[in-house]
């Protein structure tokens, strides 16, 4: 019997998903529950499970096409039933010019097997680490030379392979899928596809998160009309606390204690003072939040993800600092899930790690608005007995959607935060 | 650390450890109570408990017979009923008897009366070989016990660590096997803080930085991997050493953070291979960083035969030295 996989739905909202990379072949068997193509969306790249055991008869999406959720895009036999033989590549491999060898990936069935004169063994040798950093950074284990006993690749042979970039083949592949990616009559040369190393004079084609983050940004930029504000905020005390837990803390749970979970615990108090501020525009309405959902804006190398903190209202600065640390972590293994990325009700951006001291957020589309942690700097500071004394301040900027409240909140919003902040330490318990 | 007082620190073996820990737990708490073979006029074997009993009287430093499943069992009883036993196995090949009181009473305690009673008792105990101790006074025993949900395993393998976790053993409300590895009595010394500590039990102590290998360890063999690591950094090869210091409840997200780091695991004890700590630790990394691995998990312990020679040949056998530590810490990098 044959069962027609379609694509899946990950995620409430989201509407469309990119067929990333099929882990299994035309041919090739698969049990259920096992993952065999990986789907990527707003940010998220999810392994699709099988819903049943059975051969790989046809596969109907292309790596790089985006197609809406719910359209077919595998064809499995179940178990029993007689498989047809698999049928040749659908099209000619795009790459088969390329002098680099082209992943099997983007091959056709059957292609990857003669693409090149490394035997499979390669691939039966390799460890658990290699085949997961080998899917994760879509490099090809049969194209590398081993360093270990016997030849065999290591898992920092992966990660050296991968630094060198994947093939141009790759990036072709995600450009012509790409309905957002520039198009002139004559485009010009496509250059290397990792954003480390762009080559001038090239095109470096969107990747999926890049463009979601494009039409994100775009939308929420035409769609709330942008407020800004500042406040300078004296975080010495704050600062005192945590210089003086971060070692044991660190110790004792494993994650870096920063000055972010303080600030966010003073955010989600000011968020119950405010509640506007932790709503959205809708046409019907403001709509006021039940939850409050602390996303936390973090930087990779290639693009912007926003974790979200659930019910960051809930959690001790300790908890705070360790839901953070966690997503932290994730984000830089490439963890995340979609759960992990939806549902914020307000944003966070720790703006000031590189000494940035002031800076207009977009908001998050969807939210009320976004407030950012500039860098903490040492200043001489009159204090209100006109003494003066060196104090570490720093700025906080709220981006706010003009249409859900008006300056008033927003600047009360910013005061209750800037008072809450400087409340706190240097004593207390995290 | 919990250090509350002063800063100042005092070059101790784990032999003084033990003794300068048991002495202030006597001194600060009168429910505190040492019973076993030759702990009174005796002052115990390894000489911890000399003159405690002029001090503090044969009411509370208790000679017992040799009866083992006497001793915990006596000692149960008293920690059911508010005191705070201490009570010591002479020799940790000796701790048979009393498997039924640790096992079936001491560790059950808290369950069974629905947390009415707990079983707040220490059991210290030498184990471990190296010294020529022939069949009954070298053996390993963690690997019986460390099956018992219920029950703490400590080994530490510092001074300073010995009296930390040897004070939150006291303090525990539930029983606690104290392990101390008798080559390292006096073998090992180093600074203990001054004034009263604890370290938290479960808690790994990552001893080195590395970037190639984990090794995981406890007790005496800490010392001997940590000596063959540095070698191996002398010859360019960055391996990670962890303490586990408690081997139940064990620090899993140590572990697991350093082979995610690493990648490549190699566990030494001096117990037998077979079902001993280092078979947990590989099943729990297989079950929760399977994807992290590039190398298979590696285990260097005893030999699977009944006990520690008395010849020297023998015991070396039995034990890993630092050189062969160094080897397969080698061979699993370059893997």
């Amino acid at each position: 019997m044959a069962t027609t996989i379609t694509m899946p739905q990950l995620g409430e909202t989201v509407t469309e998903g990119t067929v990333a990379q099929w882990l299994k072949k035309v041919g090739d068997s698969v049990d259920k529950y096992e993952a065999f193509v990986e789907v990527s969306t707003d940010k998220v790249n999810a392994e699709v499970p099988s819903p049943v055991t059975g051969t790989i008869r046809e596969v109907l999406v292309k790596e790089g096409e985006t197609v809406a959720t719910g359209t077919p895009i595998a064809v499995i036999d179940e178990v029993g039933a007689a498989a047809p033989p698999a049928p040749p590549p659908a099209e000619a491999p795009k790459a088969a010019a390329a002098p680099a060898p082209a992943p099997a990936s983007s091959n056709g069935a059957g292609s990857s097997a003669v693409s090149n004169g490394t035997p499979d063994s390669a691939l039966r040798a390799a460890s658990p680490a290699v085949r997961r950093l080998a899917r994760e950074h879509h490099v090809d284990v049969r194209t590398i030379k081993g360093t270990g006993t016997n030849g065999r690749v290591t898992a920092d042979d992966v990660l050296a392979a991968a630094s060198m970039g994947p093939s141009a083949a790759v990036g072709q592949a995600i450009a012509s899928a790409t309905p957002a990616a520039p198009r002139t009559a004559a485009p010009p040369p496509s250059g290397t596809s990792t954003y480390g190393e762009p080559i001038p004079g090239t095109v470096v084609p969107l990747n999926q998160a890049r463009r979601i983050i494009a039409e994100r940004m775009v939308e929420s930029k035409h769609t709330a009309p942008h407020a800004w504000s500042m406040v300078e905020i004296d975080v010495s005390n704050v600062w005192k606390w945590r210089t003086r837990e971060k070692d044991r803390f660190e110790r004792e749970t494993g994650h870096k204690l920063t000055l972010l979970p303080f600030f966010i615990r003073a955010v989600v108090e000011s968020l119950a003072a405010f509640p506007l501020m932790n709503g959205k525009f809708t046409p019907e309405g403001i709509y006021v939040n039940k939850d409050v959902n602390v996303g936390v804006a973090i930087g990779l190398p290639t693009n912007l993800v926003v974790p979200v903190i659930k019910n960051a209202d809930q959690l001790s600065i300790k908890g705070l600092a360790i839901a953070a640390g966690e997503l932290i972590d994730k984000a830089r293994r490439n963890k995340l899930g979609v759960d992990d990325l939806s549902g914020g009700t307000f944003t966070v951006n720790n703006n000031g790690a590189n000494g940035s001291w002031a800076s207009a957020p977009i908001i998050n589309a969807g939210q009320a608005g976004i407030v950012t942690m500039e860098a903490v700097i040492k200043k001489p500071v009159v204090r209100d007995d006109d003494s003066i004394a060196i104090r570490h301040m720093m700025n906080s900027c709220l981006s706010l959607d003009h249409r859900v409240v008006d300056g008033y909140v927003a600047s009360g919003f910013l005061a209750d935060l800037k008072k809450r902040l400087e409340r706190m330490g240097p004593e207390g318990s995290l | 650390m919990a250090v509350s007082s002063s800063a100042t620190s005092t070059v101790m073996n784990n032999v003084e450890a033990v003794r300068a820990t048991l002495y202030e737990a006597l001194k600060s708490d009168d429910r505190t109570v040492i019973l076993g073979e030759d702990v009174g006029a005796r002052g115990n074997v390894f000489l911890i408990t000399k003159d405690f009993i002029n001090e503090f009287g044969p009411q509370r430093i208790i000679d017992t017979p040799i009866a083992e499943a006497s001793i915990v069992g006596i000692a149960v009883g008293m920690a059911m009923e508010g005191l705070r036993p201490i009570a010591e196995i002479q020799f940790a090949d000796f701790i048979y008897p009393s498997f039924n009181q640790i096992v079936g009473e001491a560790a059950k305690t808290r369950y069974r009366s629905n947390g009415e009673y707990t079983c707040p008792l220490v059991i210290r105990t030498p184990y471990g070989g190296g010294v020529r101790g022939a069949l009954s006074h070298s053996v390993s025993i963690e690997a019986l016990f460390y099956h018992v949900p219920g029950l703490k395993i400590v080994a530490p393998a510092f001074p300073a660590d010995v009296k930390g976790l040897l004070n939150a053993a006291i303090d525990d409300p539930d029983p606690v096997l104290f392990l101390e590895h008798k080559k390292t009595y006096r073998l090992i010394k180093g600074e203990v803080p001054d004034g009263h500590y604890t370290i938290p039990l479960g808690k790994a102590n990552l001893l080195k930085e590395g970037t190639q290998l984990t090794v995981v360890s406890y007790g005496l063999y800490v010392h001997w991997a940590l000596e063959a690591a540095q070698k191996l950094q002398e010859e360019g090869l960055s391996v990670e050493v962890i303490d586990l210091r408690s081997i139940r409840p064990m620090d899993k997200g140590t572990i697991l953070r350093s082979v995610e780091k690493t990648r490549k695991l190699l566990i030494v004890h001096e117990d037998n291979k077979f079902g001993g700590i280092g078979a947990e630790i590989s099943a729990m990394v297989a079950e929760e960083a399977l994807f992290h691995l590039d190398a298979p998990i590696r285990r260097l312990c005893a030999p699977d035969v009944p006990a520690m020679g008395y010849a020297l040949p023998l015991e070396e056998e039995y034990m890993s030295s630092p050189g062969e530590m160094a080897e397969a810490m080698r061979e699993l990098v370059r893997f």
